[in-house]
Order: structure tokens, then sequence, then C-alpha cells
């Protein structure tokens, strides 16, 4: 035993070490952008549930296409706005939840957004002997305004994303490379052939939002409407141009079905106030743990330690977005890592009444307890389990239920472990020392 | 030893009693639900320059009549005195329908009027929240059952300690709801998401009390340190009575300090834990263990001859 449990605490020791020194600030600050990451009901800011009508969709693709083409369509304008860590996500089949932080007037944002997305191919600038112009970096020089041919019925139009049917992911001639094939209608097909045959050989650029996503070289003129860009894509890129092509035309009507505005000087304040509460909680708890448990109380203090490092820095590295539901969670799970120790001690107190040595009646409160602290541990892990479940469905405020529930399960597995391994292995050390064997010390009248 | 077991002909009264002024609280005050589940929209209306206290009344009448003039009828403007500005909460509008509101009282009272959305939620997801929230909590409380049933499936009965279990459980939820429907009434406190978050944290806690009294019980049971049951029940309720209550005093330290200390917006959270935690430790050491005793004894048929209707089967 011995040797094994030195071994476990010289793992403990440098495990924790390891973790203070990931989370103690030494140049970032804790709550900073490369400490804690906070929701947005701490750090205030906006958010925006969007519901995609998907009956209007182009009936060629698939929901989850046309869901990922708007989401990449909402993202490009989010960026636009300028938001530092917006987050962007799908809920449920049909519904999109747009966090921006530290935005207050969501107007503009919610302009921004709805607009169409507008897609245009340009050709590149040429100087008076028609070469092409690049810049002084050796970049292409694209025209400001989108390549103009005569259309079907013989009037001048722009090549702009209306008349792009579709595009998608293709296998190349030989099989080898992943290209993304371009479909265009009649009209489109027109106007393609004519701006391909007088640019063979030079770049044709393709914007989006007035963005520069790709620049194929047209190797011929292309006449009949099928087209490929090819290039050494890997299969993400060439999904991702697809996606940015295609958000012309797969876009969906959107409309605003929940939108909220937290205050971030209540959120703030609640943080500050909760902290200083939380910290004020705690220190009541350690030093009730010291006056009933003694000895006992001391090496859960102790564990408690190792536990509230482990914990901010498992927190911290995931990241974990912390909500003040889950700093609640926190404190739950706080409450039921001083159970597994409570119950521990008690079934120890147990035992040295009734007569066991000190080391004996530790181990067997351990081996004891373990029943109680993993059945009573399972139960919660179940609520936690369906309230992450429930977070993943649901308007936004379901962010806050599965905060509470994600902190809470982390909270708990952990507790497991600082309650069984470090807290017996600072246990076992102190026995096999034999610096204290008076009873009196664990709580123990003799 | 204090006997637990033999008084619970007491707790099961004090228990009947708060769960039916719960029942009664819920029924003539019903909850009072919050946009999360009910759907609409908050405004906060703030003027510039800021309405002063001694005209608040007279703008907020004038407010209320364009709204109803603008179809909003059911829309009461409060003032709010630390801000100085209106709130409002209404039917569901559309961001376009707000700019629109804007324009009209800027117009409407002459001066510089600033429309913000604290929280908007469309009917149809406020449904889907609530439903969502009833689901969670009926699946909690199976899949708990099921566990416990599940880990005391050497016992004979197993199926009773899960039922015990759960009936302590929803005893829980239900004197917490009925208490927050008295203070709703009271205070206008609302049901919200946060609450639901709240009451199932409730749960979880309150079963992992009753399951370390179940523990014990289970593992007496094996010793067979007593022929009768109810002894054996209280004998294991007595010995994990000091970590029940140490369990429940550190947690309420912490929860305590946050609820007096701690920040507005998690107050009435924090509030259903402390409840929940008091209410959790006397069902798991008065009510969960007795209830099995009860079964076991077939008090049910006692208890049921007393009711008309019912059959005696003995």
């Amino acid at each position: 035993m011995g040797r094994r449990n030195t071994y476990l605490l010289v793992f403990i020791l440098a495990l924790f070490g390891f973790t203070l020194w990931s989370v103690v600030p030494l140049d970032t600050k804790l709550l900073g952008p490369n400490g804690l990451t906070l929701g947005l009901d701490l750090k205030g800011g906006s958010q925006l549930l969007y519901e995609a009508d998907l009956s209007q969709k182009d009936p060629s693709i698939t929901d989850a296409e046309a869901m990922s083409a708007v989401i990449e369509k909402i993202q490009r304008r989010v960026n636009e706005f300028g938001t530092t860590e917006p987050l962007i996500m799908k809920q449920g089949t049909d519904q999109i939840l747009v966090q921006l932080p530290g935005v207050q007037d969501i107007n503009e944002a919610i302009k921004l957004i709805g607009k169409t997305a507008l897609l245009d191919f340009r050709e590149q600038e040429s100087d008076e002997n028609g070469n092409p112009v690049f810049d002084e970096k050796g970049n292409p020089v694209f025209k400001d305004q989108p390549a103009r041919a005569t259309g079907n019925d013989g009037e001048e139009k722009e090549l702009v994303g209306k008349y792009l049917k579709r595009a998608r992911l293709d296998v190349g001639p030989y099989g080898a490379a992943v290209v993304v094939a371009l479909e265009w209608d009649p009209e489109g097909a027109h106007l393609f052939e004519q701006i391909t045959k007088r640019n063979v050989g030079k770049q044709l650029a393709i914007f989006l939002d007035n963005e520069l996503i790709s620049a194929p070289v047209v190797k011929e003129a292309i006449a009949g409407g099928r087209a490929q860009i090819e290039g050494n894509f890997s299969m993400d890129e060439a999904e991702m141009l697809a996606i940015q092509l295609n958000s012309g035309s797969l876009d969906v009507p959107l409309t605003i079905i929940g939108r909220e505005r937290p205050d971030p000087t209540l959120g703030a304040d609640s943080i500050k106030k909760s902290l200083l509460a939380a910290g004020i909680g705690i220190a009541i708890l350690l030093l009730f743990m010291l006056l009933y448990y003694r000895f006992l109380g001391l090496i859960a203090c102790f564990s408690l330690g190792i536990y509230g490092v482990f914990l901010l820095a498992i927190l911290s590295f995931f990241p974990i977005t912390l909500t003040l539901s889950g700093i609640a969670g926190v404190i739950v799970s706080l409450g039921m890592a001083v159970d597994a120790d409570v119950l521990i001690f008690e079934r120890t107190k147990e035992e040295l009444r009734a007569g066991r040595s000190i080391g004996a009646a530790i181990e067997a409160g351990f081996n004891h307890a373990w029943t109680a602290i993993r059945d009573s541990n399972i139960t919660t892990f179940i609520a936690c389990g369906v309230l992450i479940w429930l977070g993943r469905s649901g308007a936004f405020h379901a962010f806050m239920v599965s905060g509470f529930a994600i902190t809470l399960f982390i909270g708990v597995a952990l507790s497991m472990f600082t309650a069984i391994t470090v807290t017996r292995t600072f246990l076992r050390l102190v026995i096999a020392s034999q610096l204290i064997t008076n009873p009196a010390a664990y709580g123990v009248k003799t | 030893m204090i006997d637990f077991v033999g008084k619970r002909g007491w707790f099961f009264f004090v228990s009947a009693i708060m769960v039916l002024i719960a029942i009664t609280l819920l029924s003539t005050f019903k909850l009072s639900f919050g946009l999360d589940f009910t759907g609409g929209t908050s405004l906060t209306i703030s003027f510039v320059p800021e309405v002063d206290y001694t005209e608040s009344a007279q703008i907020q009448s004038q407010l209320r009549e364009e709204m109803t003039r603008l179809g909003y009828s059911e829309a009461m403007p409060q003032f709010l005195k630390e801000s100085h500005d209106f709130f409002i909460r209404m039917k569901f509008i559309s961001p376009e329908e707000v700019n629109e509101l804007g324009d009209h009282l800027k117009t409407v009272f002459a001066r510089d009027v600033e429309v913000s959305v604290p929280l908007e939620m469309s009917p149809a997801i406020a449904m889907e929240t609530a439903r969502n929230a009833a689901i969670a909590v009926i699946i909690a409380a199976v899949a708990m059952l099921f566990y416990v049933v599940w880990a005391f499936r050497r016992m004979p009965k197993p199926f009773r300690w899960g039922t015990c279990a759960v009936i302590a459980i929803l005893h829980d939820v239900l004197i917490v709801i009925g208490i927050f429907s008295l203070l709703g009434w009271l205070f206008g406190v609302e049901i919200d998401a946060l609450f639901i978050t709240g009451l199932l944290a409730v749960v979880g806690y309150s079963i992992n009390n009753t399951v370390v009294v179940f523990d014990r019980v289970r593992e007496n049971m094996s010793k067979s340190i007593s022929p009768d049951f109810a002894q054996t029940v209280n004998c294991s309720v007595v010995e994990t009575l000091g970590r029940c209550l140490n369990t429940s005093l550190t947690t309420l330290f912490v929860v305590l300090a946050l609820f007096l200390f701690g920040g507005a917006t998690i107050h009435y959270f924090v509030l259903v834990l402390l409840l929940g935690i008091i209410v959790g430790t006397y069902t798991s050491l008065c009510i969960a263990g007795e209830l099995l005793v009860m079964w076991e004894k077939g008090e049910w048929r006692k208890f049921s001859s007393w009711l008309p209707f019912v059959k005696r089967t003995a």
C-alpha cells in the first residue's frame, strides 16, 4: 500500500501543480479572454432566435443543407458587424440562435442579418493593352462591378447569384480531386458562356457580399450551363465554397421568434455579489468542517481546495461557457463534494467508536461510504443528463438549463475523484506517518 | 435512540397538511408564468429627458391610452422608480412593430423615446419550452425510479423502494411550487426556465439524500440487525442522521449566503434551492424510509379502510 500511495500522492500533487499553473493568472486575467468564458447573462449583449421557413427552400436540397447555408450567411454578416466571439448555432431542425456579446443596439444587427446574400462574378481589371492588372503583391485586381453580358432577351445583364441554380461537391474527371460543380439556369448559362469566352486564361472572381471568396482561372469558354471549379481543395474547403455559392440561391426567409438583451450592469453586479456571497458561504463551510471533524476536516479542506482548482481548470480549458445558472451548478456540486467527504468521515467516526484502529476505521469508512456515494451521485447524473438533453432543444433559456446541468455534472464527477482518491491518499499518508493517533483529533470522544 | 419511524403517523400528518396547503395555494393563486413559458414581448420605454417622478402618473396613463389606440389594449405600463423608465409586458410583436411603436410614441409625446426589448419570445417557442420542461421533469422522475429499483434489486420488492423515493421527490416539488404560487400572488414572482432548473436541482438533491438513507437500510438488512423492519429503518435513519444534517447544513451555508448577499438575478433561483434543501432533508429523514415501513406493514390498507367506496381486500 505504501509505495502505491506515494505514487498516487506524487501524481495528485503533479496534476495539482500543473492545473494551478494553468489557472493562475500570470500574464492573462482569470476572467479575461483566455480565462473563463462568460455567458451572455454575465457579460451582457444581445441574443436572437430565428426560425427559418424551410417550406420555401429549393426542393432539390435537404433541410440540413439549407440550414447550414443560412448559418454560414449569418456568420459572415455577424463578422461584418465586428462583434467579438459571436455564437451562431442551429437549434432543433429549423431554429438558429445568434448571440452577440457586447451588442446593445440590435436593430442594426437584425437588419444586417435579414438581408439576402449578394453573390456576383467579376472580371479582372485590364490595362490599355488588354493585359490583366496585378497589385504590388502580385494579386490580381478585380473590377468593382459584376461582369456584364447580353442576356437571352438581348438586354445587358450582370452575372449574379440569382442565375445560379446550385453548386455542389463533385469528384473530378479522374476520380481523384474534389471539385465544386456549378449549374446555371438558361439565362445564367448564356451570360456565363459569353463571359468565359472573353476571359480564357484569366481569373474570374466570385464575390459574396462584396467579399472575394474564390477566383478560379477560366480554362475555356463554357457552354451549356455546367462548370467545375478545380483546385487543391480539401473536402471541407470545397464544401465551404459550395455553401457560399449556394447562399444566394439557398436563401430561406428568416423570422425572429425570440430576442433577449440581458442587462450587463445587472450581470456584472450579480457576479460580483454572488462571488462574494459564495466566498462567505464557502468560508463558513470550511470552518464548520474544521470544527466538527477536526483533523479530518483539515484534510477535507485540502481536498476541496484541490477540487476547486481542478474545476476551474476544466471550466476554462474546454472552455465551458459560465452563466449564472452554471455558477449555481458549481455551488450545488460543491455541496455534493462536501457530501462525499461527510459520508466518509461519518462512517469513519462510527468505526472508530466501534473500537477499530484509526487506519482500519478510515479504510472501512471509505469502503462503506462508497455505495452511498455511487448511488446518490448516479441519480444526480441522471438528472443532469435529462437537463443537458433538454437544453439541446428549445429556446435560448434552455441554455441556462444545460449550463447548470453541465457544470453540476462535471462538478459531481470530479467530486467523486477528489473524495475517493485525493482525500484517501492524504489520509493514508498521515496514517503511515503515525503523526496523529489520538481519536479526539478525528472528532471522536474517547 | 430517537424514534423517527415510530412517529411516522405525525410526519405523514404534517406532510399531508403541507401538501394540501400547497395544492390549495396552487389552485387558488395558480402560477404566474414568465415570458419563457407564455410568450410575449417585454419593452422598456425610456424618455429623453427623463420622466420626473411628479409627471410619471400622467405619462403612464397617456402611454396606456396610446398603447390601446395602437391595438395593444392589454399592455399595462409600469413606472420603474430606479431607472425612471416604463416597463411593459405584452403580446408578442415583431421587431418592425416595435420600431413603429417607438416612432409613434416619439411624435405623440414630442420627446425622444427609446424603446428597447429586454426579452421577446414567440408563443410557439414558449409552448415548446414549457413542454420540454414538463417532459424533462417526467423523464427525470421515471429514470430515477428505474435506477433506484435497479440499485435495490437485491432487496425484496425493489419497486417499492423506487416508488417511495419518487413519492418523496414529488412531495418536495409540490411544496416548493406551492410556496412559489403564494410568492407569485404576494410579490409577483414569476416561474421561468431558471425556476425549473432550480426545481430539478432540488429533485437531484432530494433523491441524493433519500438514496443515502436507503443505502443504509439495505446494508442493515443484509446484516439483519433486527427482525423488525421498522426498527431496521429507524436504526438506519438515526445512523445517517449526522451525515444528512451535516451535508444539508454545509450546503445551506453556501446557499444561504448566496440568498442573503448574492445578486438579484439569481435571488429566486437560490430561494428554490434553499427551500428544496430544507424540505428534501426533512423528507429523506422523516418520509421516505417511513413510507417503506408503512407499505411493508400494510398500513395502506388500514388507511384505505377509512375512505369510503374503497373495498377492503383483507
